[in-house]
């Protein structure tokens, strides 16, 4: 029994990875709007650092390279655009318009820094490969991260444990946008690497009672 | 909390504003006088005739940098922003709170009481500051009256209670006004506060900085997603930013009108610059104007304790503080909205 998203209520892939990191950060994000201009900005920096690595100007005969290529998914209720998806030459694999043979699609991502510590960057992998798959028709098992910072390829496996966080995620976003509600911030270490730190201001939270601050000043 | 922004203040009617790429071109006479990228910038505020390329007036609404236009006496024309910003469901709170008597009640209580709060501390600065000089009884007295009209505004019962608290206040408050000038009297005297047109220097001087105070408010509301023309103290009026004014009222004593007294005791400002129309209104020229505005901008750099936040924040980002806490606060984050209350 899964859902079917219409339209309207798909919410943004990228946005996968703000709620793995941090669920404020994403409200902050996708539901009051906050500086979505910067952090859009810089993804767009990124594709920029992107147009001219050596690593796409490779042409492999049996990989076919696509970028920025719509994606959708009914049952996560995502939409977005993945950076680059390649078609391997597969015989088990779908049909192309206007391409011979047979294909097997298969997700990279790319990151300009380097490796995560959470899951983030993997998750949102996850979540295109399943968009994919859905779209094709086919199974997608893996996709590749890639980093910048090392310049590495990193092979992803999309196992079950994987697909049901990705799933717990999406249905998590889906919660908290239909109440419309931002949680408060709870400080922790997570908070100084974050690019909302400055707006967010986790430290403010709801601890400090605004009655015992006028109480103060007016005594 | 973010950095502070520059604010372009673009003095000169022959000044034409374009783009070239990510960056702000100022122009005369067909000749490129400055580039600033719009990264740097929060606000762009022209005074007089400026002109504007509509490809520039995209660039300023895409990046959220709020364009002004102002009359050369620093009277608001108009401002170019782009679309709506922020969060709908936030601003429907906004609204159904300011429909709500008792709701729109607690919270203008909030902006009043940070008010004269304010406006007894600058009170109370003074006697600490000039014990010898001026005429203390006299603001004592005013820091008396002051007192009580807080205690009123906290038990103040409906809104029309606490406008007419407020107005009491601000006539005991721009009572004593005058005394705390100490400098060039005879240009400087201030006989209670007037509008339109302001009849005397000190008037002109806080209509200015008043106009300039708004802008930056309205600016800070937009980028925390709220509307500025949905206010709970001030009554909705089509083009009157109410819930702007709102927010100015407890900054004003802090932010203007100390600035304005302290810009005249050190003598920053002379006694030359000022003309008084044949109806009384009082101007000021561009010389004088460029100077304030020179001042106004060191003074927004300056940091300051945030007395809730409890961090040190440039005088700038005041309104864009009071601005985020309010949208806390209506967002159900905070129990009620902090005033900004100097130390």
């Amino acid at each position: 029994m899964s859902i079917s998203y219409p339209d309207s209520d798909l919410l943004m892939l990228s946005g996968i990875q703000h709620f793995a990191f941090c669920r404020r950060q994403w409200a902050l994000i996708h539901i009051e709007q906050q500086w979505q201009e910067n952090v859009l900005t810089f993804s767009g920096r990124e594709m920029h650092e992107r147009a001219d690595d050596p690593f796409f100007t490779e042409a492999r005969g049996a990989v076919l390279v696509t970028r920025s290529l719509p994606l959708v998914s009914r049952t996560l209720g995502l939409y977005g655009v993945a950076d680059v998806v390649e078609f391997h030459r597969d015989e088990t694999g779908i049909v192309l318009k206007d391409r011979p043979g047979r294909w097997r699609s298969y997700p990279v991502e790319y990151k300009y820094g380097q490796p995560k510590i959470d899951d983030r960057d993997i998750v949102q992998l996850c979540a295109q490969g399943i968009c994919l798959a859905e779209m094709f028709g086919t199974p997608v098992a893996t996709g590749d991260l890639f980093y910048g910072r090392t310049r590495r390829r990193q092979p992803v496996e999309f196992d079950d444990s994987l697909r049901n966080r990705v799933r717990e995620l999406t249905a998590g976003m889906h919660e908290l946008f239909e109440k419309g509600v931002t949680p408060s911030a709870e400080y922790s270490a997570a908070c100084k690497s974050c690019s909302l730190v400055e707006i967010c201001l986790p430290k403010t939270g709801s601890r400090r009672s605004v009655r015992r601050y006028l109480d103060e000043a007016l005594r | 909390m973010r950095k502070l922004l520059n604010v372009l203040y673009v003095t000169s009617p022959e000044a034409y504003l374009g783009k070239e790429g990510e960056t702000v071109l100022i122009l005369l006479n067909d000749e490129v006088k400055l580039r600033i990228p719009i990264h740097n910038l929060e606000g762009i505020v022209c005074f007089g005739y400026t002109g504007a390329s509509p490809a520039l007036m995209h660039l300023c609404a895409e990046r959220g940098v709020a364009l002004s236009f102002l009359a050369e006496s620093g009277k608001f024309l108009a401002r170019v922003s782009g679309r709506v910003n922020g969060n709908v469901l936030l601003r429907r709170r906004q609204y159904r709170q300011a429909d709500s008597p008792e709701e729109a009640l607690q919270l203008a209580k909030g902006f009043i009481l940070g008010k004269i709060f304010n406006c007894r501390c600058v009170l109370q600065r003074f006697l600490r500051d000039h014990e010898q000089r001026g005429d203390p009884p006299m603001v004592q007295e005013g820091v008396k009256a002051l007192t009580i009209q807080l205690q009123k505004t906290a038990n103040s019962r409906h809104l029309d209670m606490l406008r007419g608290v407020e107005g009491e206040g601000a006539r005991v408050y721009y009572g004593v006004f005058d005394h705390l000038i100490l400098e060039v009297k005879d240009i400087f005297t201030f006989t209670g506060r007037s509008r339109r047109p302001p009849l005397d220097a000190v008037n002109a001087l806080l209509s200015f900085l008043y106009t300039l105070l708004a802008h930056d408010c309205t600016a800070a509301l937009e980028t925390v997603g709220l509307d500025p023309q949905v206010g709970f103290l001030h009554r909705e009026r089509p083009g009157r930013p109410s819930l702007a004014l709102d927010l100015m009222e407890e900054l004003r004593p802090y932010l203007v009108d100390r600035f304005v007294v302290s810009l005249i005791n050190t003598r920053q400002i002379g006694a030359t610059g000022f003309v008084t129309k044949e109806s009384g209104g009082v101007l000021m020229t561009d010389e004088v104007r460029k100077n304030v505005i020179t001042a106004w901008q060191k003074r927004k750099q300056e940091e300051v304790m945030h007395p809730f936040l409890g961090e040190k924040i440039p005088v700038g980002l005041i309104p864009y503080a009071q601005a985020l806490l309010l949208a806390r606060h209506l967002r159900g984050d905070l129990e009620a909205y902090p005033p900004f209350l100097m130390k």
